[in-house]
């Protein structure tokens, strides 16, 4: 993991990883896109077209990373997440999800996040750009769209006053700082520049916005869905 | 025979329509006086009003056929909206509003005098003291009900197309009830007018245990009967809502997929068309209701005014914007003065840093400061190097932002593209 500032040539990277969409043809895309394991370092261990097949497939192959898509028929993502709750949570291998979907709405990103995706991207991603956060995601960090980091910073600035219990569900001035670029359309690297930390440095930052995400802010985001009438 | 249509048709008042497709009957739910079938009757027969009331008010002279017939009528013709309106201002000899206005009182003082009339006629001619007259009374007593019940049907389907106040519906529903014990009352003189009062105990239980047994009988088959019915309803709103995505997606969709494989060799008209169909789709799909048709309305907060500005960019320029909006706020005079320093800036990244990629635009509203940020990754430009005479920059965004006490920041890389950042404070609340 040295070689996270020069993200896109990873020497020796491979990657093994799972689609699950309904779209048989867009399945198909992604394939062609980011599926040459020569050059890409990805390869593609298997797909799925639902939930129960999505499990099925997730369970044999064990990849690194899967392309889960939002809406899938028999429950949807969120019901994957739900259902491969104990592979995310292995020690060895654990299995990452990474949210590839059309729909940028907010409950839907929202709701993949909460369930345990480690990022969200929307499927007008470019190939290049979805195998580096393919790889990102292998690392174990986060990955944020420009819209997401958005609905991120609604979800925490709509609550401006402070609540009772302790700081640690609060981002830092430095994560929403972090957030803002990207929601401004920064690449990481551009972000550490602009802020003059390392990569690495901004890539925690998100790391941690997406635990505080899942974890201690189930209030807050509650609140902020409720007000929307998201929920 | 009348036979139900659409509403739509009765409501089409225009006299263009009225001439084409045959007229249907309908009650009149506007002016009525007791169930709008004088109105409606009028409306299609092409008569003034008074006209038709007078011919039921004499038929009801002769022996209650008018009354039995306006039942019959009311029984059947299902109420629709309109009726007639063009007669009645036609033997108004002043076309003023306020004379209309006091009008319908007039007639309904004449309506209030005919009927004690005919009551005084009717019990004249009926002699009420004799034999006969001891069915009269309770036979009025639950035709007066049946006629409250009645009007109560048709107001509470006239309440699908109008909003009733809570007020009104408390008396609607005293009303009703008022009908019922009308008719309850008219039931019991009849059986104490018969002389079986002293066996009233006895035909009560009798007849509890008949409506008992009917209802048991007929109780499941009732139910059952409602769930059908609504299940039935339902199928009907999910089919309506498919047919009226199916009209869209072949409206819009279609369309666009035609210029798409007319304009194949040009990737930029596709590229344009097919993010205007997916905005217009998203707009659609996502949004409540209500969008997509007020589309020349100005938008009033400050989410809509950048979407709807980028929206523009991107359909004129053909180069996808990104927008993410974090809060929302009113749009005051000097949001709409930074909306189209905005603006100005996401026109030129779309056309001097288009092939980059997709440009961002980052609007945040926190506290009373609202931050946009416009940004291309296209070859960028260095500010001083602009001559002095090209304002476009200079006046439409940094000018305007400064004459408008908020402040424009541009950052340009050689080959990081450019972000204009544009920052202004809220006008204080009034």
């Amino acid at each position: 993991m040295t070689e996270t500032e020069g993200t896109q040539e990873r020497p020796g990277r491979h990657v093994r990883v799972v689609l699950v969409d309904d779209h048989r043809m867009f399945r198909t895309g992604v394939q062609a896109e980011i599926g040459q394991t020569a050059t890409t370092g990805v390869e593609v261990v298997g797909e799925a077209a639902d939930v129960d097949q999505a499990v099925t497939v997730i369970t044999a192959t064990r990849p690194e990373v899967v392309l889960l898509d939002v809406h899938l028929p028999g429950g949807g993502g969120v019901e994957v997440l739900r259902r491969c709750a104990p592979l995310m949570g292995a020690v060895e291998n654990p299995v990452r999800f990474l949210a590839l979907s059309v729909s940028d709405a907010a409950e839907d990103v929202i709701g993949v996040i909460r369930g345990g995706a480690r990022g969200y991207v929307t499927k007008t991603i470019t190939g290049t750009d979805l195998v580096d956060s393919v790889f990102r995601v292998q690392d174990g960090d986060a990955v944020f769209s420009p819209r997401l980091a958005g609905f991120v910073l609604d979800a925490f600035a709509s609550t401006d006053a402070p609540p009772m219990d302790e700081d640690l569900d609060r981002l830092t001035q430095r994560e929403r700082e972090v957030l803002r670029l990207i929601a401004r359309g920064y690449a990481y690297k551009e972000i550490a520049k602009q802020l003059f930390i390392s990569v690495k440095t901004v890539e925690s930052h998100v790391s941690a916005v997406l635990r505080k995400l899942q974890l201690s802010n189930r209030h807050e985001l509650t609140r902020w869905a409720t007000a929307r009438r998201l929920v | 025979m009348p036979v139900a249509t659409p509403r739509r048709a009765a409501s089409s008042r225009a006299p263009e329509p009225e001439e084409t497709q045959p007229r249907k009957l309908y009650r009149s739910a506007e002016g009525r006086m007791l169930g709008g079938v004088a109105r409606g009757l009028a409306g299609h027969l092409g008569l003034p009003v008074v006209w038709v009331r007078i011919v039921f008010f004499v038929l009801f002279l002769s022996d209650g056929l008018g009354a039995l017939l306006y039942a019959v009528f009311w029984f059947v013709v299902p109420l629709g909206v309109g009726g007639v309106d063009a007669p009645r201002s036609a033997f108004e000899t002043t076309p003023d509003g306020r004379r209309k206005l006091r009008k319908p009182d007039k007639g309904q003082v004449f309506a209030l005098i005919a009927l004690l009339v005919g009551a005084v006629t009717f019990v004249t001619h009926v002699e009420v003291g004799g034999q006969a007259g001891r069915y009269v009374w309770p036979a009025l007593l639950i035709g007066l009900g049946v006629v409250l019940v009645w009007r109560q049907a048709d107001n509470a389907r006239r309440a699908h197309w109008t909003e009733t106040p809570r007020r009104r519906r408390m008396l609607q529903l005293a009303r009703g009830l008022a009908g019922v014990a009308l008719v309850g009352m008219g039931l019991t003189a009849f059986l104490v007018v018969r002389g079986s009062a002293a066996q009233l105990g006895n035909v009560l239980t009798a007849a509890l245990a008949v409506v008992a047994g009917i209802a048991l009988l007929a109780g499941p088959w009732l139910v059952r009967m409602t769930q059908d019915l609504s299940e039935e309803r339902l199928m009907r709103i999910r089919a309506q809502e498919r047919a009226e995505v199916a009209a869209h997606v072949h409206d819009s969709v279609l369309h666009t997929l035609t210029l798409i494989q007319r304009n194949a060799e040009d990737p930029g008209e596709v590229r344009r068309l097919a993010r205007a169909q997916e905005r217009e789709l998203r707009n659609w799909l996502y949004k409540p209701e209500g969008t997509g048709k007020d589309e020349s309305e100005e938008p009033d907060t400050l989410a809509e005014a950048v979407k709807r500005a980028a929206a523009e960019v991107e359909d004129k320029h053909g180069v996808p914007l990104e927008v993410v909006v974090v809060g929302d706020c009113p749009l005051d005079d000097k949001l709409a003065a930074q909306m189209q320093a905005a603006r100005e800036a996401m026109v030129n990244a779309a056309k001097y840093g288009g092939e980059g990629g997709a440009v961002q635009v980052y609007a945040e509203v926190e506290g009373r400061t609202v931050f946009v940020s416009v940004r291309d990754r296209g070859p960028g430009f260095d500010l001083d190097a602009v001559p002095g005479d090209r304002m476009g920059v200079r006046e439409s965004i940094i000018g305007r932002m400064q004459r408008n006490g908020g402040t424009a920041r541009l950052r340009s890389a050689p080959d990081g593209g450019t972000e204009v950042e544009l920052e202004m404070e809220r006008a204080a609340d009034g």
